[in-house]
């Protein structure tokens, strides 16, 4: 009796040792944003001279705003199991579009609802398609999305670039507020919102639910194209905010505006550790994400590399962090065994 | 074939009032015919077996009476009225609960996001789903259902994905019972459970007609059938094709009945 209740007690132990390890591995991997964006940040410090200045800085910031946005909106798309390649697009056709409306360089601030408007409407396009159009692969979808904008762009500019932004728009993209650049406070607040709307209410929770099993999301009765189609919706008009700043940091309205971004956008998510899976992630690692990019183009331009090194690395940094998420699934997977295993006991 | 259902149709349980009926339910998809005329009745406080082989249909049956499958004819009735169910919220508003074969749960959720899922309460109400949860308030609600479901020794803030599968289930059968005002359909509950943790569902089942609600499980375990059914009703190729009013040791008459050999 003794001895069986003996050895039961140990490998009950053995058991949970090795479920706690796992716990805190999975933890790691949880902080890994944050942990490597520190890393950075302290690397290129020691490694040029200049690179911890208020100035770089700064610079660093006011780059990374217009990736933030993009992601902003990218991952809620894919918290629910899609991608929009199509975002990039969108900052060439918000740009002209705004261009065409009311001029390069009107003083007027109604051209700052006509960014996100564009967005919106290309957002919609690409969200009904998805869930009432019957094409469920989001990819071809917003591939095809991004050859129709960035056609309509040269269309309406006639493949002309208009030198010249409103004042207002300017601003936003270059001014500071006690030193912080503009662009990336009014980022910043918007994530402030975004984290607010994920966390906080009923379609930030249900949107979680339909990325982690959009099955089961309609069998309890979640509206779940609805859902599907806001968040597309949202990708769009976070993506005209960003040509808003693009166009700002330009100077001009080009029809080739923000090619290449959705690359960017789509790293940041990941890299900040959403799961392609669907249903994984946070607004807060999302940030961290594109502050990563941004460091290491802006690390490796001071330190006199390549910029082609650039893409190789955040390229690296794509695959990388795509197999950390196959290894996260993995613990999980084993937690839970080990867990089953010490009930049946 | 269809005469097995008459000569034993039992005593007693039919004098109850019928809650559930589904009268010669189809359902083809493209070429597959799921069901074939399939029928199935359901009394107050009463626990039905709906028992066939692999393919026979019981998860469509169960879906078309979840409103996530639409019949293609067939009559479903909910207390002697037509019930027309366009989606599966509908089929929730009228007090029927379902756990969904394969552990329905959202693995990414916590353990009270998952029992809450689709009820949220939001603050302020006319914001709809654009309106504010509140964790307090719903960790609340999750401890006053989980003392009565026996699920009381899982925390409400750990993420379900990480749970074992009984654990899982547990809190998936808690979501369905905790709502239900009707009607409880449990499609196999303890598939993927070890003995415990099948135990553990099996207990919790036996106790819901205590609570005013009617039951159809599905298993192919026919010991656990044993424990916890009134009364089976086998499938057949889509249809229901015998039904036996269940005691001790009719295992081996509800496998001949499943196998279609008497
Ligand atoms: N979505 C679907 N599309 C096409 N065929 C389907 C679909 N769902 C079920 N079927 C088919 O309908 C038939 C009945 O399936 P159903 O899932 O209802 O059986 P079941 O009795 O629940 O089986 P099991 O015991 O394996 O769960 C099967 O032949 C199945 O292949
Ligand atoms: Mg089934």
């Amino acid at each position: 009796m003794e001895t069986q209740a003996g050895i039961a007690g140990k490998s009950s132990d053995t058991v949970t040792g090795r479920r706690d390890s796992l716990s805190v591995l999975l933890w790691l991997l949880q902080a890994g944003p944050i942990i490597i964006l520190v890393t950075l940040v302290v690397a290129f410090g020691l490694l040029a001279p200049h690179f911890i200045s208020v100035r770089n800085l700064q610079n660093l910031l006011a780059q990374s705003a217009i990736v933030c946005a993009l992601g902003l909106g990218q991952f809620l798309v894919i918290l629910v199991r899609g991608v929009d390649v199509s975002v990039g697009s969108v900052i060439a056709l918000s740009v002209v579009t705004v261009a065409a409306v009311t001029g390069v360089d009107q003083p007027t601030s109604f051209a700052l609802v006509i960014y996100p408007l564009v967005g919106l409407v290309v957002g919609l396009i690409n969200g009904l398609l998805i869930v009432k159009g019957g094409i469920p692969q989001p990819l071809v979808v917003t591939v095809a999305m991004l050859g129709i904008v960035a056609g309509v762009a040269l269309l309406i500019s006639g493949g002309n670039t208009l030198v010249g932004v409103s004042p207002a728009v300017h601003w936003l993209a270059n001014g500071k507020v006690l030193g912080i650049p503009a662009g990336a406070l009014m980022v910043l607040i918007l994530a402030g919102l975004f984290w607010l709307m994920l966390r906080r209410t009923q379609w930030g929770r249900w949107l979680y639910a339909v990325g982690g099993n959009p099955d089961v999301a309609q069998w309890v009765g979640l509206p779940r194209d609805t859902l599907i189609m806001s968040a597309y919706a949202i990708c769009g008009t976070t993506a005209g905010i960003a040509g808003m700043l693009y166009h700002g940091r330009t100077g001009s309205a080009s029809p080739l505006s923000g090619i290449g971004y959705e690359l960017d956008a789509i790293t940041a998510v990941v890299v900040g550790g959403a799961s392609l899976f669907g249903g994984r992630g946070s607004i807060t690692n999302v940030l961290f994400g594109a502050l990563i990019i941004a460091t290491i183009r802006s690390g490796l331009q001071q330190l006199d590399v390549s910029p082609f090194w650039s893409s190789v690395a955040i390229g690296i940094g794509i695959l990388v962090a795509l197999e950390l998420d196959v290894l996260r699934k993995h613990i999980e997977n084993r937690i839970r065994t080990l867990r089953a295993r010490q009930v049946n006991q | 074939m269809n005469t097995a259902s008459s000569e034993s149709l039992p005593n007693g349980v039919s004098d109850k009032r019928l809650v559930l009926s589904v009268r010669d339910a189809r359902k083809a998809y493209g070429f597959v015919t799921a069901l074939a005329g399939a029928s199935l009745d359901l009394h107050e406080g009463e626990i039905v077996a709906l028992l066939g082989d692999n393919g026979a249909g019981k998860s469509t049956l169960i879906k078309a009476i979840t409103g996530i499958v639409t019949l293609d004819s067939g009559a479903i009735e909910l207390d002697s009225r037509p019930l027309r169910l366009r989606s599966p919220a509908d089929a929730r508003a009228s007090g029927i609960e379902t756990v969904f074969q394969d552990l329905a749960v959202f693995d990414n959720l916590t353990v009270s996001d998952n029992f809450l899922i689709g009820r949220e309460q939001t603050w302020p109400r006319w914001l709809g789903p654009l309106g504010f949860l509140s964790a307090g308030q719903e960790q609340k609600q999750w401890r006053e259902h989980a003392s009565a479901l026996s699920v009381s020794h899982v925390s409400p803030s750990q993420e379900i994905g990480l749970m074992s599968g009984g654990q899982r289930q547990a809190v998936a059968v808690a979501r369905a019972v905790a709502f239900a005002r009707r009607v409880v359909i449990l499609d196999e509950p303890t598939a993927a459970l070890g003995v415990r943790e099948s135990d553990e569902i099996l207990t919790m089942v036996r106790r819901l007609p205590e609570r005013g609600l009617s039951v159809i499980i599905v298993s192919h375990n026919m010991d656990h059938v044993v424990r916890v059914a009134d009364r089976a009703v086998v499938m057949r190729q889509g249809r229901s094709v015998g039904e036996m009013t269940v005691r001790q040791g009719v295992q081996k008459d509800l496998v001949a009945m499943i196998m279609g050999v008497t």
